[in-house]
């Protein structure tokens, strides 16, 4: 078994695949910046932004269903705001009694936990599109042209490589331990010793797994060595933008920011 | 899957643009500082070792065990990668692990990434080399010690870690510092005993396998001094700070009113939820989401024109 699944990159003929990856890169960052700047509670252009995204979504063709699952990824830390909705100023909007506790709903701590959440969601859906539509290779390129430093894009680049085949490795490792490990069938019969038992066994497949990291770190470096490689990270130039990307960019930007300024000037 | 369950990874969003941007500047600064250490060292063979490792800690993370019930330990991997390599190149190799994390698997953001390398790249390895090398230079340096900085620094970085979270939460006036400051703090100094546990486990390994490692990692840290002061200030800092700030919201809140809640008050056409009804809007309010549904409308047509004029054109479809 290969973990190929992992990649996120999905193949598809659409625009939204064929834009040029720096500048998919920039406007994604510029999105999620719009969103960010945008004053809690402006819910019109809450909307707009959604329908921007789901236009993009749509352009895309990954599937607006395998988009929304995907962004289901981030609801997990939303818990971290949750008190707000206790805790915030301003007048009530009910009390709840949990247990000795007394809740108070605060109206602006709702208003500012639901903007969060929506921010926060639909900020993943545009990196959610920027990861399924580009190859990582093409991100790379991207990284290069906002000035990243060569080599932590070498790094990067070595690390997205090598990712799939120690991610396999750990696939083995963990197959041998199931391997080992007997499971009652009946339920009440726990498996597996104790806790620290168990942390030892994990530790020592993280060990394993490390060592075999550097062994395989090892060979790479002589089969760099033997093709040339002496330290210097080089990448090939990047390719011109032409004109009908800057257009794209400059259109994108124009709308971000319009919405910008609806919600602050309305 | 390889989501984290520990909330350690910020999404977008929940961090201030201001709180985001700084931590962005901080993170740069030092990468470049790391950078150019580990440009210094001049051993070519550290690039692809840096590459295969920080994928080694992504694939670890894989790893799990069970605690109790439900919940599961895993491994951050900052202490490992410290104790391994020296503190610049495990800088870089956290931040090549977050930054993927972040980019390919939407586990944390992208604005917020900064933030995210800052907390666990950054403060995460300064904490564990300073808690390694105290704890190494205070005892007799033995197989013994080794093994007591490793749970101490593994422990240590998760724990400082997820209150330099919590206090960027409160920062931004996401979570109040008296509930989040406990909260983030108490279930991650649970979750660090895990962190520690795995990373004891598997240094015993690699010290009996290979111990030239272990030695090689800290031989000559450059500059080492500077992130030994620099883990044992944040750590200290860190830990003085938040009992501080949760005892004392008020002055982090007003802190974070003035950024957040000062948004609200500046957009008053947009408070459409009135003091007196909930689900209520008013008159005016339903004007302005006419004036949404109608864009969207707009936004919506001109992008599935665009998608039927190409879905026209039979296009050769790579499917997977």
């Amino acid at each position: 078994m290969h973990v190929h699944f992992l990649d996120p990159y999905r193949p598809r003929p659409s625009l939204v695949h064929q834009l040029d990856p720096r500048i998919k890169l920039v406007l994604t960052l510029s999105f999620i910046l719009t969103t960010a700047l945008m004053p809690q509670g402006a819910w019109p252009v809450y909307i707009l932004l959604l329908a921007v995204m789901i236009s993009v979504v749509l352009l895309s063709e990954l599937g607006t269903g395998f988009v929304l699952k995907r962004s289901a990824l981030a609801f997990p830390f939303v818990l971290a705001a949750l008190p707000l909705v206790f805790t915030g100023p301003g007048p009530s909007l009910g009390e709840t009694m949990l247990g000795e506790w007394t809740l108070r709903i605060s109206q602006p701590g709702l208003e500012r936990f639901l903007s969060i959440a929506f921010k926060s969601w639909i900020s993943v859906q545009a990196a959610i599109v920027l990861a399924t539509s580009t190859p990582f290779p093409q991100l790379l390129v991207a990284l290069r042209a906002i000035k990243t430093p060569r080599l932590l894009v070498a790094i990067f680049g070595l690390m997205w490589r090598y990712l799939f085949v120690l991610a396999d490795e750990t696939l083995r490792l963990i197959r041998a331990r199931a391997a080992r490990s007997g499971v009652s069938a009946q339920g009440e019969v726990k498996p597996g010793g104790s806790m620290l038992w168990r942390a030892r066994v994990t530790g020592g497949m993280a060990g394993s797994l490390f060592l075999r990291a550097f062994e395989r770190s090892d060979r790479i470096y002589m089969a760099m060595a033997s093709r040339g490689y002496d330290g210097e990270v080089r990448m090939l130039p990047l390719p011109a933008l032409k004109p009908v990307h800057w257009v794209i960019l400059g259109a994108g930007m124009v709308l971000f920011a319009v919405l910008l300024a609806i919600a602050y000037l309305l | 899957m390889l989501a984290s369950p520990v909330p350690m990874h910020i999404p977008d969003g929940f961090l201030s643009v201001l709180v985001s941007v700084t931590l962005w500047i901080v993170s740069v600064l030092v990468i470049a500082y790391a950078l150019k250490r580990v440009n210094a060292d001049l051993d070519e063979r550290r690039i692809p070792l840096m590459g295969v490792l920080a994928a080694a800690i992504f694939a670890a993370q894989m790893l799990n065990f069970t605690v109790v019930g439900g919940t599961s330990g895993h491994l951050m991997g900052a202490a490992l990668a410290t104790i391994l390599l020296g503190p610049w190149a495990a800088i870089l190799v956290m931040t090549s692990v977050v930054g993927i994390q972040a980019l390919i698997f939407q586990d944390g953001g992208l604005l917020v990434l900064g933030a995210n390398i800052f907390n666990m790249g950054i403060v995460g390895v300064a904490v564990s080399y300073a808690a390694y090398q105290l704890t190494r230079t205070l005892l007799r340096d033995t197989r013994r010690t080794v093994l007591i900085g490793g749970f101490v620094a593994a422990w240590l970085s998760i724990f400082i870690t997820s209150l330099s979270v919590a206090l960027q939460l409160a920062l931004s006036g996401i979570s109040p510092a008296n509930i989040a400051i406990p909260a983030i703090g108490g279930i991650h100094a649970l979750i660090g005993i895990g962190e520690g546990l795995i990373t004891v486990s598997a240094l015993g390994f690699i010290l009996a396998a290979r111990p030239d490692l272990v030695r090689n990692g800290m031989a000559r840290p450059v500059g080492g001094k500077v992130v030994l002061g620099v883990g044992l200030g944040a750590a200290l800092l860190l830990a003085v700070l938040s009992p501080l700030a949760s005892a004392h919201p008020d002055g982090l809140e007003r802190v974070a009113e003035q950024q957040g809640f000062l948004s609200a008050a500046r957009t008053p056409a947009f408070t459409m939820i009135p003091d007196y009804v909930f689900p209520g809007v008013s008159n005016q309010n339903a004007a302005t989401i006419l004036a949404g549904i109608v864009g969207t409308v707009l936004v919506f047509a001109v992008a599935l024109g665009i998608a039927y004029t190409r879905r026209r054109k039979p296009t050769p479809t790579t499917e997977k």
